[in-house]
């Protein structure tokens, strides 16, 4: 079946004054209508080249791009203009105008853009007054109503995020290109404008295609991914299968290197079992590790534990083991837990979330 | 002594300062402004890259530039008579101001311009935007407080221009204190006229700086 966007052989060479340097090489794809589609690669990969190719912002040296079965170098500048309003892009920095508040940054698409020059119309054929009325529709699904008003630089963020995807969506556009668009916010943050993301491609059906660097976001989102490296598609497919079965090199590390952050949203999961429950941190030094104490703190007390986070840290260079675990529910089997560790040689410390 | 006929003269030679300075730096900005688009978005990273336009631009530019006034002055007659009529005259100071201060304008717009970030620029043309809405919607827009900081310093540098009037019998306030106190040692005329031009140039600074201040969205 023929994609909504379909990416045929596509190179791209840039010319400079010492060299040509071949951001991409020979690169095909197929993205099927409805899916988010991940491009995850390393920096310097080219993944931000092959995403302005697909709407024509760098025109590719060789190869075809075709959206919706129309090659795009086969336009006029009008008619891709035109094709543009129908192919949202946010962006890394959130490119916001910043003399302008959020309700007049999302309308200008609407009033600007190419929306409505397909029919040969001169500009949007929208009125001001309309546009607005549409801008605060779009505001109130990205959850940023009361901020109409504001100028981006009052805004955090992942504020400015969910304004930029409100502009996105302004032109009822049929994909929507994310550039790196949770790279520059925190882990939470990033969280949120990934649900945002998913509930538009679910409510809209509009086909998502993210650029990253983070196979933590790739992982929580897509459906599928292709992997760029060093200008070539290594591996292209199902997440899951590609997550179960890596074929190439390049696939193998970025999932080995996405662990340390998955473990990010593990923790999460972990700091919400602790809520309630009486947790403790116990430090092991070298001379605590003969016996194997937990194992004999279970025996002698006939109550379990969970062992929630087990870890070897290295402090001063000398190796320390640290522990994290939830005690039964009952009080006086706590205090008699924690002495029986302090007796052993322990550092006991009530804790109520991770201090990293 | 000072007598009234001074009041008089020196009043006269604020409003005639004041006409210069403002009209040339209006027909400056006329011309200035479409030259430093032009610079801007022909240049190799500007929205239309043309590497002979700029060039013809650039090389006009600096040539206008490296032009000194007074040489100017009396260059340009030929054009300042067909404009005007006559070749003397507060009037006719004007047209040579504003050739001068337009090349001048329009490398100050061009700077500001360029300080409008790309990807502000790159989003405008995912949605469609046409080259001429990016210029007007996007880069005068975000450009705005730059360009106003640039239009007191060109207040300012026509202003110091203008003092040169004289040599075309031009009048202001340049000329008298030229003429009184570089002519005739009444340095007392000259000290009233120079404060009057720095006043003149101090509520320029002001007014200007208030004004990009308050339009500035991006820090409150």
């Amino acid at each position: 079946m023929a994609g909504i966007i379909e990416v045929h052989h596509l190179s791209k060479t840039f010319v400079t004054r010492d060299a040509d340097v071949e951001a991409l090489q020979d690169i095909s794809l197929s993205i099927q209508t409805g899916d988010i589609y991940g491009i995850i690669g390393m920096s310097g990969a080219g993944k931000s080249t092959l995403v302005r190719c697909l709407n024509f912002l760098e025109r590719p040296t060789s190869g075809t791009v075709e959206i919706e079965g129309k090659d795009l170098s086969t336009l006029s500048e009008k008619e891709l203009r035109a094709r543009r309003a129908e192919i949202a892009m946010i962006f890394q920095h959130f490119n916001l105008l910043m003399q302008k508040n959020v309700i007049d940054n999302i309308c200008f698409p609407l009033l600007y853009g190419g929306v409505g020059k397909k029919d040969g119309g001169k500009r949007g054929t929208m009125s001001k007054k309309d546009a607005r009325k549409r801008a605060a529709e779009l505001l109130e699904i990205v959850g940023m109503s009361e901020k109409a008003k504001a100028y981006p630089s009052q805004l955090s963020g992942g504020q400015k995020q969910r304004v930029a995807i409100a502009r996105a969506l302004a032109a009822n556009p049929k994909i929507l290109l994310c550039d790196e668009a949770t790279s520059a916010l925190d882990p939470q943050t990033t969280q949120s404008i990934l649900q945002l993301l998913k509930q538009i491609n679910r409510d809209y059906g509009i086909t998502i295609v993210i650029i990253t660097h983070e196979m933590s976001v790739v992982r929580e989102i897509c459906s599928h991914v292709a992997i760029i490296s060093e200008g070539r598609l290594a591996e292209q497919g199902r997440v899951t299968d590609i997550f179960e079965h890596p074929r190439t090199k390049e696939a193998k590390e970025l999932i080995v290197k996405g662990e340390g952050e998955g473990s990010r949203t593990l923790e999460n999961r972990q700091r919400d079992l602790m809520k309630g429950k009486c947790c403790i941190r116990i430090v092991f030094s070298v001379n605590s590790s003969f016996e194997p104490v937990i194992a004999n703190m279970v025996l002698r007390f006939g109550q379990p534990i969970n062992i929630l986070r087990a870890d070897t840290k290295n402090v001063e260079g000398i190796a320390r083991g640290e522990m994290i675990l939830s005690l039964p529910d009952d009080v006086r089997i706590q205090e008699d837990m924690k002495a029986y560790l302090v007796e052993r040689g322990l550092a006991v410390e009530e804790v109520d979330g991770y201090v990293d | 002594m000072w007598t009234s006929e001074m009041t008089l003269m020196m009043w006269e030679g604020t409003l005639e300062t004041l006409f210069m300075t403002l009209l040339s730096t209006l027909f400056g900005y006329l011309l200035g402004v479409p030259m430093g688009i032009a610079l801007a978005v022909t240049d190799k990273n500007g929205i239309r890259p043309n590497a002979a336009v700029y060039k013809i631009l650039d090389v006009i530019a600096n040539i206008v530039r490296s032009i000194p006034f007074l040489i100017l002055l009396i260059l340009i007659m030929p054009l300042t008579k067909l404009i005007v009529g006559r070749s003397y005259g507060t009037a006719a100071t004007v047209v040579p101001l504003t050739v001068a201060a337009a090349p001048f304008i329009g490398r100050m717009i061009e700077s500001s311009l360029k300080e409008v970030d790309h990807g502000v620029i790159e989003a405008a043309q995912s949605m469609g935007a046409s080259t001429m809405t990016i210029i007007v919607r996007v880069l005068l827009v975000e450009a705005r407080t730059s360009i106003l900081v640039g239009v007191t310093i060109a207040l300012g540098t026509i202003l110091g221009y203008s003092a040169m009037a004289g040599i075309v019998g031009g009048g202001g306030l340049g000329d008298i204190a030229m003429r009184y106190g570089y002519y005739r040692y009444e340095s007392d005329i000259m000290l009233v006229a120079v404060v009057l031009l720095v006043i003149l140039v101090q509520i320029f600074q002001t007014l200007g700086m208030r004004m990009s201040v308050k339009l500035d969205r991006r820090k409150r």
